[in-house]
């Protein structure tokens, strides 16, 4: 198992390498520079050459690659080209309100999905089972926006039930109350998606697990059918699941872009709109590398969690 | 399904057999098994009729998407069925003509990468050792990235045409189809009827593209049917965030950018349910339309 793991952290640097790389080679190709956006027309051309010899910009790109991995060595992510602020605190302010929105809808999302993939597998092909099938179609193809936009018309505008955007209300006490208000929408926005993707897979690990002999026997032996799904068959179907729970995590940073965008939810996602907008090259590379790190750190767990759930689970 | 010596290609049900008599038989099965879904069989109605639409706009639309008319921000009316846009441009046209992007950017991206994908796997898979190795630990990079952030940084990068587009899409989409045919081709590599091949001494190009493909089919192409919504979904959720298609030419997701300010949304509902809906609708026709061609090409689910 420590072995396991060692080879699979091993395999992600060289990864996360490749990754770097490409984020590099990619930001260079932009036409422009950070330093055009400082530009008005009066300022003397050898005002933005001084700032761009200051942030380093003139030196070839593989100097300028090898700058940026040795600041990073020494646990340094850089500064932002627009604010100046180190991009470490940042990426780490925000890291925060993502994350806290991203398990927000997770749970929510499972909380919807369990209960309708369990029902679902155990009245198989019935009206319900079909009813929610479509609905689940429904949740994984209705855009995020969209889905977004609707609920801030329906439930904020005409209803006024839920604020429009924010995390807090402006000028109020901040209190949980009040921020888990605020997040209601835009978890639910993400989390109607999740759960649709959620509620197939879970009817279906079910419906294989429901087939299993050792159902039978604990029915035989005379326990309660609600003991008999929840206890048991769940138990064994969920371990699958976990898997596909895990390929959730990089979806909930992609889906976060859209809807920090569309509730103004002050995250990671809103944070690299703004940085690739004004071209914040730095910004934007410890952006990636954040994001790519969890993503292999997610996958790396889920796959750990996974044989430890499953004993019959055997890496080689 | 036993090897054929010439593919069949099936394309949400409608194939071409190769032997009449023998393969019209496999072909009817899977017709009859996808039939059965009923929202699989609506579904693919509703992407034909998508097509034809997007083909068929410019005679279907009652005004071209960039003509600016005197009314602006008009509420639905005879002439203009679903009103007009802040500038003044006919909001059903571009709907209509926004089809047209849908389908390019849907059909384009999942013919490049399904294409790029399905050889590199094949290869990856057949010649093993060493190009696997470098080809797997590619596809983890790319997998790795959390897609919607890169693509954004490619994209504002590149500058967001259609072309683009649909290029950077494809780039981020071909992974996981190599992994899967990767994944197929090792299986059916340790097929009976492919060691006889090797046996008899046939070519390694003519086993990988008669033998071997034929059979890795079916996951391919549901893979790809569900590859052309996330395309959709994808470009019309770059557009609205106003990186993808640029206005004046009409793409759903650019169509719903406006409606994030609350007057528009509450004032003008007619500008940004239309595109929405009709987003969703053609994400879930293709959707239903994968679901009854993954049960009708692999009857073991």
């Amino acid at each position: 198992m420590l072995t396991y793991v060692i080879r699979r952290v091993l395999i992600a640097i060289p990864v996360l390498f490749g990754i770097t790389i490409m984020n590099f080679v990619i930001i260079n190709l932009a036409p422009g520079n950070p330093v055009d956006m400082y530009m008005t027309p009066d300022t003397p051309p050898e005002l933005l050459e001084l700032r761009k010899e200051q942030l380093g910009l003139n030196d070839p790109i593989i100097v300028q690659y090898f700058k940026w991995l040795g600041q990073l060595l020494s646990g340094n992510l850089g500064y932002s080209f627009s604010t100046s602020e180190s991009v470490g605190s940042l990426i780490g302010e925000r890291l925060g309100q993502t994350m806290l929105l991203g398990i927000a809808a997770l749970i929510l999302g499972l909380l919807i999905a369990l209960p309708i993939g369990i029902m679902s597998a155990v009245k198989q092909n019935s009206k319900f089972d079909y009813l929610m099938t479509g609905l689940s179609f429904v949740g994984t193809s209705i855009p995020q926006f969209f889905l977004g936009l609707l609920c801030i018309y329906i439930f904020a505008v005409q209803l006024g039930w839920l604020p429009v955007g924010g995390t807090e209300t402006l000028g109020g006490g901040g209190g949980l109350g009040d921020r888990l208000w605020h997040m209601v929408l835009p978890s639910i926005a993400l989390a109607v998606g999740i759960a649709g993707r959620k509620v197939r897979y879970i009817r279906a690990s079910m419906l294989d697990v429901l087939k299993q002999d050792y159902l039978r026997t604990a029915r035989a032996k005379g326990l309660k059918e609600f003991i008999v799904t929840n206890k048991h068959a769940l138990r064994n179907a969920l371990i699958p699941v976990i898997t596909v729970v895990g390929m959730e995590i990089p979806m909930l940073f992609g889906g976060a872009v859209i809807v920090e965008q569309l509730f103004q939810w002050p995250g990671i996602g809103q944070l690299t709109i703004q940085s690739i907008l004004s071209r914040d090259y730095s910004t934007i590379m410890g952006l990636n590398l954040v994001a790519a790190i969890v993503v292999l750190g997610a996958n790396l767990l889920t796959d750990i969690f996974y044989s430890v759930a499953d004993p019959r689970i055997k890496y080689h | 399904m036993s090897a054929v010596e010439a593919p069949v290609p099936v394309a949400g049900g409608v194939a071409i057999p190769a032997q009449p008599e023998r393969s019209e038989g496999a072909f009817r099965q899977m017709a009859r098994r996808f039939v059965k879904h009923k929202l699989a069989v609506v579904g693919f109605v509703v992407t034909l009729l998508l097509i034809f639409i997007a083909i068929f706009a410019p005679w279907l639309s009652p005004h071209s998407p960039y003509a600016v008319t005197a009314e602006f921000s008009a509420a639905p009316s005879a002439s203009h069925w679903l009103g007009t846009d802040q500038v003044g441009r006919d909001v059903l046209a571009r709907l209509l003509y926004a089809t047209r992007v849908a389908v390019i950017v849907g059909f384009g991206t999942v013919a490049i990468y399904v294409t790029f994908g399905t050889v590199v796997g094949l290869l990856s898979a057949y010649l093993g050792g060493w190009v696997d190795l470098i080809v797997m630990r590619v596809t983890d990079m790319f997998m790795a990235f959390p897609y919607m952030m890169v693509i954004l940084v490619v994209v504002s990068v590149l500058g967001p045409t259609l072309g683009t587009l649909v290029l950077v899409l494809a780039l981020f989409s071909w992974p996981s189809i190599a992994r899967l045919v990767r994944g197929s081709v090792l299986t059916l590599k340790q097929m009976d009827y492919v060691k006889a091949g090797i046996a008899l001494g046939l070519s390694t190009p003519r086993i990988v593209f008669r033998h071997i493909l034929p059979n890795a089919l079916a996951p391919i192409i549901v893979n790809a049917t569900f590859g052309v919504a996330a395309a959709i979904m994808a470009e019309s959720g770059l557009s609205f965030l106003g990186m993808g298609v640029q206005p004046p030419t009409a793409s759903w997701g650019n169509m719903l950018t406006d409606a994030q300010s609350i007057s528009v949304m509450t004032d003008q509902p007619w500008l940004w349910l239309p595109p929405g809906i009709m987003i969703l609708v053609t994400v879930l026709a293709i959707n239903f339309v994968g679901d009854g061609l993954r049960d009708a090409l692999d009857p073991k689910q």
